[in-house]
């Protein structure tokens, strides 16, 4: 089974980044659906624009963690708008790949973590 | 931890089956000295085969494996009562958790117009024998229902449902590829009149199978050729495979006793082990399972991870997650028996056989505890 993946995605699997909660984050989002197997929670922290700490949780296979966990690294620091342009794509290739199959039922990260922008954005205009 | 899917070559069956790759290679159709000792050592399979099952030699056929057995006896029946199609009522009967190999065979016999019900079942993977009874017709030709369950390891009341068939004149088959070995197979006294069983389940190799068609059941073939096998399955005998499956039959006639009590008793263990982590489940029936097969679920984590995890520790396990599968979906037998697609996703098998030890199922039973609590501290669905 192994071998579908590679080895940076089983790295993040089994040493997942900021993985957890943030409590009162300044956004949250939640992707997927417990029926088709994958479930996506991410927190995020923000500061003068910036994403300044994230954490997240994942329900979901090895590519669905793996998936978040890169993600996490990738958007840690950046601007709300440089973590918007974030594509699945982006995080497939960061992982070096993901198995085609995998691509759309489990690469939902940028997603969760655009839910978690909107509801930043949506909370600071009140 | 994986038996379920498959077993190593047992010792004694590699041994017999060495000879048959090149010294005597002989080609069993073959009227001279090589062909004719290929020939004794098939028949001689035969014998093995059928003292396991309780028939006579003349009704075994040896094919590739379970799936090709499945299709012959299900397409074989079908084809030869074709002019039962277009009635009323069904012609053949099976349900809803059987393996691929049955499943396929009967939608696409179902696209050929014949009609085919798929009988529900209940919450631990039995059929309901009353609607199997009312579900025959005078249309009905067949009756095909896994002797055990794949996944669940369910064991189906092949007693009853022999009783019903018989009383109607209808034709019983069973897959009995994960039951052989592991239940107690009389076809006579079952009423059972196809049996398909494979090889490589029964610590022999792969790539061989066999039928049990009883005596007087007709059977259209699907692969033509030079006539072998009585014209129901053409194509040069496979005589290493076939000795070998034949040694393994033997030696599961023989070991029954040992293996199925050795087996139990590991699996009895990791039960009661695996349950004692919260919101853990038995899928399938506490007791009418077989030996070998403990399948759980665990609520909020996703099998494909749980596998992997379990991989890393050297542990083999197989999932009815929708992740691992080409499809996509959730397993149908998990859905079959009424689970939630999200339960389905959490479930694993780990199934145990002749060579486990005692162990490998406490090392099993101390590490699955850490590996579930570590990926539900990851987990959005639990909160506590």
């Amino acid at each position: 089974m192994t071998d579908m993946y590679t080895e940076k995605v089983l790295d993040h699997f089994r040493n997942p980044r900021n993985m957890g909660e943030i409590k009162n984050p300044d956004g949250f989002g939640k992707v997927g659906n417990p029926t088709c197997g994958d479930v996506m929670a991410v927190y995020i922290k923000v500061k003068d624009n910036k994403i300044i700490d994230i954490k997240f949780k994942t329900f979901g296979c090895t590519a669905a963690i793996a998936t978040s966990s890169v993600l996490t690294e990738l958007v840690k620091g950046k601007t709300i708008d440089e973590a918007l342009k974030l594509t699945r794509d982006d995080v497939a290739n960061e992982l070096g790949g993901l198995p085609a199959v995998k691509m759309h039922c489990s690469n939902l990260a940028a997603d969760a973590l655009r839910e978690a922008i909107k509801d930043y954005r949506h909370k600071q205009k009140k | 931890m994986d038996y379920a899917a498959s077993t190593p070559v047992d010792d004694e069956v590699l041994k017999d089956m060495i000879p048959f790759f090149q010294k005597n290679y002989g080609n069993a159709s073959s009227i001279h000295f090589f062909g004719r000792e290929a020939s004794n050592a098939i028949e001689n399979a035969r014998t093995q085969v059928s003292n396991l099952l309780g028939c006579t030699p003349e009704e075994i056929v040896f094919t590739s494996g379970g799936t090709e057995s499945d299709n012959l006896a299900i397409k074989g029946v079908a084809y030869v009562n074709k002019s039962k199609r277009g009635g009323k009522g069904y012609n053949i009967i099976t349900c809803g958790i059987e393996h691929p190999a049955v499943l396929e065979t009967c939608k696409h016999l179902e696209k050929q117009g014949f009609n085919v019900k798929f009988m529900p079942v209940d919450k631990y993977g039995f059929i309901n024998l009353t609607e199997l009874e009312e579900s025959i017709s005078k249309d009905t030709f067949l009756v095909t229902i896994m002797f055990a369950n794949n996944e669940i390891g369910t064991i189906e009341p092949m007693e009853d449902i022999g009783k019903i068939t018989k009383k109607h004149g209808v034709l019983l088959h069973t897959d009995a590829v994960q039951a052989v070995g592991k239940v107690q197979i009389d076809v006579n006294k079952l009423n059972i009149d196809l049996l398909s069983l494979s090889g490589h389940k029964i610590y022999g190799p792969k790539g061989v199978g066999a039928l049990y068609i009883r005596k007087g059941v007709k059977l259209e073939p699907l692969a033509h050729g030079g006539g072998h096998e009585k014209g129901l399955r053409s194509s040069t005998m496979n005589t290493p495979g076939i000795v070998g499956l034949g040694k393994a039959c033997e030696l599961g006639k023989k070991r029954f006793d040992k293996d199925t009590a050795h087996m139990k008793n590991l699996r009895d263990i990791l039960i009661k082990n695996v349950l004692k982590i919260e919101e853990s489940f038995l899928n399938g029936h506490p007791e009418k399972r077989l030996v070998n097969n403990a399948h759980f679920r665990f609520f909020a984590i996703e099998g494909e991870s749980l596998s992997l995890m379990l991989d890393d520790k050297g542990i083999a396990a197989a999932t009815g997650s929708a992740c691992s599968s080409k499809k996509l979906q959730a397993s149908h037998v998990l859905l079959g028996i009424g689970l939630k697609p999200e339960d389905a996703h959490g479930s694993i098998r780990l199934s145990v056989g002749r060579l486990s030890k005692k162990e490998e199922v406490e090392y099993v039973s101390e590490v699955l505890p850490e590996i579930v609590k570590k990926l539900r501290n990851m987990s959005p669905l639990w909160n506590r």
